[in-house]
């Protein structure tokens, strides 16, 4: 067999093959769900109810789904330019210690006397920048000595997330913590408000779309973002045309790595209030599942993750009640993932014998 | 410093860094094979996942320790003709498909165990390959403790280096591998299938990046848990970088981080690493493979075709 | 020579009968037939496009034909199976090598000889074989080395020897000369005459007239996949293949003599290093005048990559100065430094370097010039204007295209290269650098593209033409440069050399006593 490029790949493939591929993954979900002695069908039933079957569970599911955004949209800025961020779970945990850094006053007390929109935003730009910069060091050594980013921020996320731990353990551990690592509580002030008061989803998801939006524009309206498309489709044509292929790449990942960043100082000014070694459960991975669902598309990576939030938090409920492991979360999306980028192949080629 | 030369001149110590570099020493040299052929795995870190908890899950089911091993290779062999088959026939991105891999082996070894173990709150134990001392060898000093005196499953991983070196470099099979990781046209004029020769780099590299997994279950904590992989395998392709892509190079960059790791475990102890964050130490192993790869950056050997996809016609 | 014994002899060695090959809408082969005798040398002639390689593609099991059967010493090769055609004892050289270049010699004519499975590769027997075939043949070349070291010609010798250590009895090369200077070609013939002597049959796959009247007994012509007359080469000359290979009479792109202006670039005893793959320059000195074409003749590979990317940016100089209206570039010479001077380029890989496949014609259209008003203001893309843009450049160019927001790479190779002509164009040029302009382009798309450029020289631009075609470059070329193992030779006015003693000055004579076996 091989595969023949489709010239014009008709409505019937661009959208009944992801289709095919959802129903696939849904088809491995019942399955799994026999194995582990449940009612198939009612285990699906319970993880959608439990994703969106009530007002809590909706809200829930968009608490859920407001870091996948951010690092959803990292991993997509990266990978449309081609650049292998695979550690936006570090640069989480970059901005999330730097929003407490200021947010609890251990920075200094001076910050916390700032209004409470000017305090916000300070924390968000500095995570923004912590962010970033953990980002900075594989793409010079990309760029300059070409070294492959795959492995350095894959290992820069164990190094980062020891470093928390030490700090966890040392310097920033909560004296009233009864010997836990976790950090002190932020201040009331330096907490991001509600959206609506009494529903439990903060201003964290208006951020989200924000930026989802913010990428939109950027890619689409900007001589930056035609530089990013540029250099992810065609590296040589992108660099003969004149684009500085280098310094691109040095913007990507600074855009990208303060978006994961945010995702940091969302969860922690939004949701948590302090930082533990738990408070990101591999957002930083999980975006690349929302990313590549979402076709590297920000509006996409919106839809994305609200759909890969639902499966986790009617996962959730589904064990509690089903008695079939939350894992099961995690192995429907990698079988959604491997589906999908088959079936997305599969629009741009057809095979053919011989 | 004084105490550090007592650290190097034990044998134990030596014992430990060939014990750590075990499983390290067969992932690699699983994945060393799948670049050769001109695929890069990201799927190892899920598929020593999956190696350790079917390799350690027979043998807790009461089957023996070599039906473990063999288990555990056809549950990597499974992955890697996933693996393989959607990015070599579909030429899908390598980085995207091994990705996902990693993260579908991992769940489904999570999953699988808590299916079959939903009441354990501490894992339960197997009992392990025990040492195999080498008859008249394993009495040498030093040497003896540290390379005669291992478990069966190190042995073998020294096997893998030798099989993997002799295969690629001296035999038809392994001479087909390494073109097709060169230039795959020139492998298709000749009439070879390139489609089933990377294939069966991925497929028997896979096998081995699952045996490395299974090392940790039967060979040095004889018990599963999560998260015991820990970025291994990351670090095994670090190890791909720093070797060359050269079996026996790899080898001692395995060997090497063996010994450092080990060292830093009894750093840890002494009384000035008592003073030292833990985490520290626990950092230092990435920290050492990133900058291996900084080292090994300019450095040539980097197969031709790795990461390029081929399809059938096209030059 | 010996075909008439040969065929009388025995029956033919290769029988092709009516194949039929298509991709898509596009009949590469139609009912082609074809046969060849023993100890002769069949020459396919045709020009780009005609269907020669899809023909031997087919042959040699690479292409599953979709009409007509081959047969190899009377017995029928089944279709898609390059290991049958192997086995039948036929051999190909293709037009793009394919060898692997971290590999010895050795190890690249090894690869697929010994079984799979089979224990050894026996390298000790397979070696002293190999130096017999080199030895008998005239083909030398170190089995230890590596193929990635060797100079193209090497190469060459390379796949040859690889067809010959698998006994091949009929070797198919596919354009075989293209890369290599008129003496190798002569070391080439001279290995193929033996080759004949000693039984082997050879089909010569070329464009050339010349060297298909010295190279072949009979000669085969192909035009737009059909076979458009079959010849003895003692019954025939050039004229009257040309004829038949392109039907109809070409459209030459007309140059008429001009006074030339003052010089806008030139580079003073320029040296650069070799990178990435590329010859680097030694000493080169080029002068690029007002409404001058200069033309830039010489083998692959010798320098003309170093060279266009100096001029288009992606290289600076490691000694000597380029010099823009008498000044030279500094530090920051760049691609973007090149626009900004007024230097249009069109590069050698249109879809490697040219283009961006996955964007649009709009997109691609502005790929330079995105910085700048109208395109963009303060950091904001204006696509409206871009789009208009791009609309204008088809219709001007002749782009045939479903419109400017279709994808790139659905358009052919020809015109591809127009939106990009149109897009260096566009900007006004005083420079431009027209790297292998026409290859690979059809008739039609050839003639408008040189038809652009003289244009554009006739307006006042100063073009650099690089081409490994000399007829191009001497039709075209107001001087002639020859380029050689990374050095310029002096500039010939047109009309002042022979192809033969341009051919010279590409093999490396005349450069200079110290250096002339370099080559």
């Amino acid at each position: 067999m091989r595969l023949e490029p489709v010239a014009d790949p008709g409505l019937v493939r661009r959208i009944g093959l992801p289709a095919l591929a959802l129903v696939l993954t849904a088809l491995a979900g019942a399955g799994l769900a026999a194995i582990a002695g449940a009612d198939p069908l009612a285990t699906l039933g319970q993880i959608a109810t439990g994703a969106a079957g009530s007002r809590f569970a909706i809200l829930e599911t968009l608490n859920r789904a407001t870091p996948l955004i951010f690092t959803g949209l990292a991993v997509a800025v990266a990978f449309r330019a081609r650049l292998w961020n695979i550690g936006a779970e570090a640069q989480l945990y970059a901005g999330a210690l730097v929003t407490v850094l200021i947010g609890t006053g251990l920075a200094g007390g001076w910050a916390l006397a700032l209004p409470k929109p000017a305090l916000l935003a300070l924390m968000a730009l500095a995570a923004v920048a912590a962010g970033a910069l953990v980002l900075l060091g594989p793409v010079i050594l990309k760029t300059r000595a070409g070294v492959d980013e795959v492995v350095t921020t894959l290992l820069l996320n164990f190094v980062v997330l020891l470093f928390i731990s030490l700090l966890l353990e040392g310097p920033l551990k909560d004296p009233a913590g009864m010997g836990w690592p976790k950090s002190p509580p932020l201040d009331r002030a330096a907490r991001l408000p509600r959206i609506v008061e009494g529903l439990r989803l903060h201003w964290g998801f208006g951020l989200a779309l924000i930026a989802a939006v913010a990428v939109w524009v950027i890619q689409t309206r900007t001589t930056l973002g035609f530089e990013m498309r540029a250099v992810g489709r065609n590296a040589a044509a992108a660099r003969f045309a004149g684009m500085p292929v280098n310094r691109v790449l040095v913007r990507t990942a600074l855009l990208s790595g303060g978006l994961a960043a945010l995702a940091g100082f969302s969860e922690v000014a939004g949701l948590k209030g302090n930082l533990t070694l738990d408070l990101s459960p591999g957002y930083g991975y999980t975006g690349i599942i929302v990313a590549m669902l979402a076709l590297l598309h920000p509006l996409g990576v919106v839809v994305a993750a609200v759909f890969v939030a639902g499966v986790f938090v009617g996962a959730d409920a589904m064990s509690r009640s089903a008695g079939v492991p939350t894992y099961i979360a995690d192995l429907l999306l990698a079988t959604a993932l491997l589906f999908m980028v088959l079936a997305l192949q599969l629009t741009r080629f057809r095979v053919v014998r011989g | 410093m004084s105490a550090l030369a007592e650290i190097l001149m034990q044998a134990s110590f030596w014992a430990a860094a060939v014990r750590i570099a075990s499983p390290l020493i067969l992932a690699t040299m699983g994945e060393l094979i799948c670049e050769r052929a001109g695929v890069l795995n990201l799927g190892i870190e899920g598929i020593m996942v999956a190696g350790a908890f079917t390799g350690w899950f027979t043998v807790y089911l009461g089957f023996g320790l070599w039906t473990g091993v063999l288990v555990a290779l056809l549950t990597g062999m499974a992955f890697g003709l996933l693996h393989g088959t959607l990015v070599v026939p579909f030429g899908l991105s390598q980085h995207v498909v091994g990705l996902g891999i990693t993260l579908l082996a991992t769940s489904a070894a999570y999953f699988a165990y808590r299916v079959a173990l939903p009441e354990v709150t501490s894992p339960p134990r197997i009992v392990p390959f025990p040492p195999l001392p080498v008859p008249g060898l394993s009495r040498l000093p030093v040497l003896g403790e540290a390379l005669f005196s291992q478990t069966a499953l190190t042995y073998l991983a020294f096997a893998s280096v030798l099989a993997t070196s002799v295969v690629l470099f001296r035999t038809p099979l392994g001479l087909a591998l390494r073109a097709v990781g060169e230039n795959p046209a020139a492998v298709e004029a000749q009439g070879l299938p390139v489609i089933g020769l990377r294939m069966g780099a991925v497929v028997a590299g896979s096998g081995l990046m699952a045996v490395g997994g299974a090392f940790l279950t039967l060979s040095a904590f004889s018990s599963f848990f999560f998260e015991m992989v820990n970025g291994r395998g990351w670090i095994c392709i670090a190890l791909v970088v720093f070797g060359a892509w050269m079996p026996g190079k790899a080898l001692v960059g395995a060997l090497l981080f063996g010994a450092f790791d080990a060292l830093q475990i009894r750093l840890q102890q002494a009384p000035l690493g008592r003073e030292v964050p833990y985490q520290v130490f626990l950092m230092l192993p990435y920290i050492l493979s990133i900058l291996a790869l900084v080292l090994m950056s300019r450095r040539a050997g980097v197969p031709a075709a790795l990461m390029v996809p081929w399809r059938k016609g096209e030059r | 020579m010996t075909a008439g014994a040969a065929e009388a002899r025995d029956g033919p060695v290769l029988r092709l009968d009516g194949i039929t090959k298509r991709f898509g809408p596009l009949l590469a082969n139609d009912g082609i037939s074809l046969a060849l005798a023993r100890g002769e040398v069949v020459a396919l002639l045709g020009e780009n496009g005609a269907g020669k390689t899809t023909l031997m593609n087919v042959l040699f099991g690479h292409y599953t034909p979709d009409a007509g059967t081959v047969e190899v010493m009377g017995r029928a090769l089944p279709h898609g199976h390059p290991r049958a055609a192997i086995a039948a004892g036929v051999g190909m050289v293709h037009q793009h090598f394919t060898l692997a270049d971290n590999l010895t010699v050795l190890d690249n004519i090894l690869i697929g000889t010994v079984p799979l499975l089979a224990p050894r590769l026996g390298r000790a027997a397979a070696r002293a074989r190999v130096e017999a075939l080199s030895r008998d043949f005239g083909l030398a070349v170190h089995p230890d080395a590596r193929v990635g070291a060797l100079s193209v010609g090497e190469r060459q010798r390379v796949e040859i020897l690889k067809a010959l250590y698998r006994d091949a009895r009929i070797l198919i090369l596919d354009e075989p000369t293209a890369v290599l200077t008129p003496q190798e070609s002569e070391a080439l013939f001279a290995t193929l005459r033996r080759m004949v002597a000693d039984g082997l049959s050879v089909i010569f796959i070329s464009h050339k007239l010349a060297e298909v009247m010295a190279i072949a007994d009979r000669i085969v012509v192909l035009r737009q996949g059909r076979v458009a007359g079959e010849v003895a080469a003692r019954d025939t000359d050039r004229a009257r293949l040309a004829a038949m290979m392109v039907g109809a009479a070409v459209p030459e792109a007309r140059v008429a003599p001009r006074e030339a202006g003052a010089v806008l670039m030139a580079l003073e005893d320029v040296t650069a290093p070799a990178e990435g793959g590329r010859t680097g320059l030694r000493g080169v000195s080029l002068e690029l005048r007002a409404g001058r074409i200069t033309g830039i003749a010489g083998v692959s590979g010798n320098g003309q990559a170093t060279l266009a990317a100096l001029v288009g940016g992606l290289a600076r100089p490691a000694a000597g100065r380029l010099l823009l209206d008498g000044r030279a570039a500094g530090a920051d010479w760049s691609p973007r430094a090149a626009l900004a001077a007024g230097v249009a380029r069109i590069p050698e890989d249109r879809h490697g370097a040219g283009a961006v496949g996955d964007f649009t014609l709009t997109e691609n259209a502005v790929l330079e010039a995105y910085r700048d008003p109208p395109f963009s203001r303060r950091g904001w893309m204006d696509w409206r204007r871009a789009r208009a843009f791009a609309a204008g450049l088809i219709a001007d160019y002749d782009v045939r295209c479903p419109g400017p927001e279709a994808p790139m790479r659905l358009l052919s190779g020809g015109n591809m290269q127009k939106l990009i002509l149109g897009r260096a164009l566009a900007a006004r040029p005083r420079v431009i650098l027209a790297n292998q302009p026409v290859r690979g382009l059809d008739v039609g798309a050839i003639a408008y593209v040189q038809s652009r450029l003289v244009a554009a020289r006739d307006g006042g631009a100063a073009v650099l033409l690089i081409s490994e075609d000399l007829d191009e470059v001497m039709g075209l070329s107001d001087v002639i440069h020859v380029i050689s193992a990374g050095r310029l030779s002096p500039a010939f006015p047109r009309g002042t050399m022979t192809p033969a003693e341009l051919g010279l000055w590409m093999a490396g004579h005349g450069f200079g006593e110290e250096d002339a076996d370099a080559a």
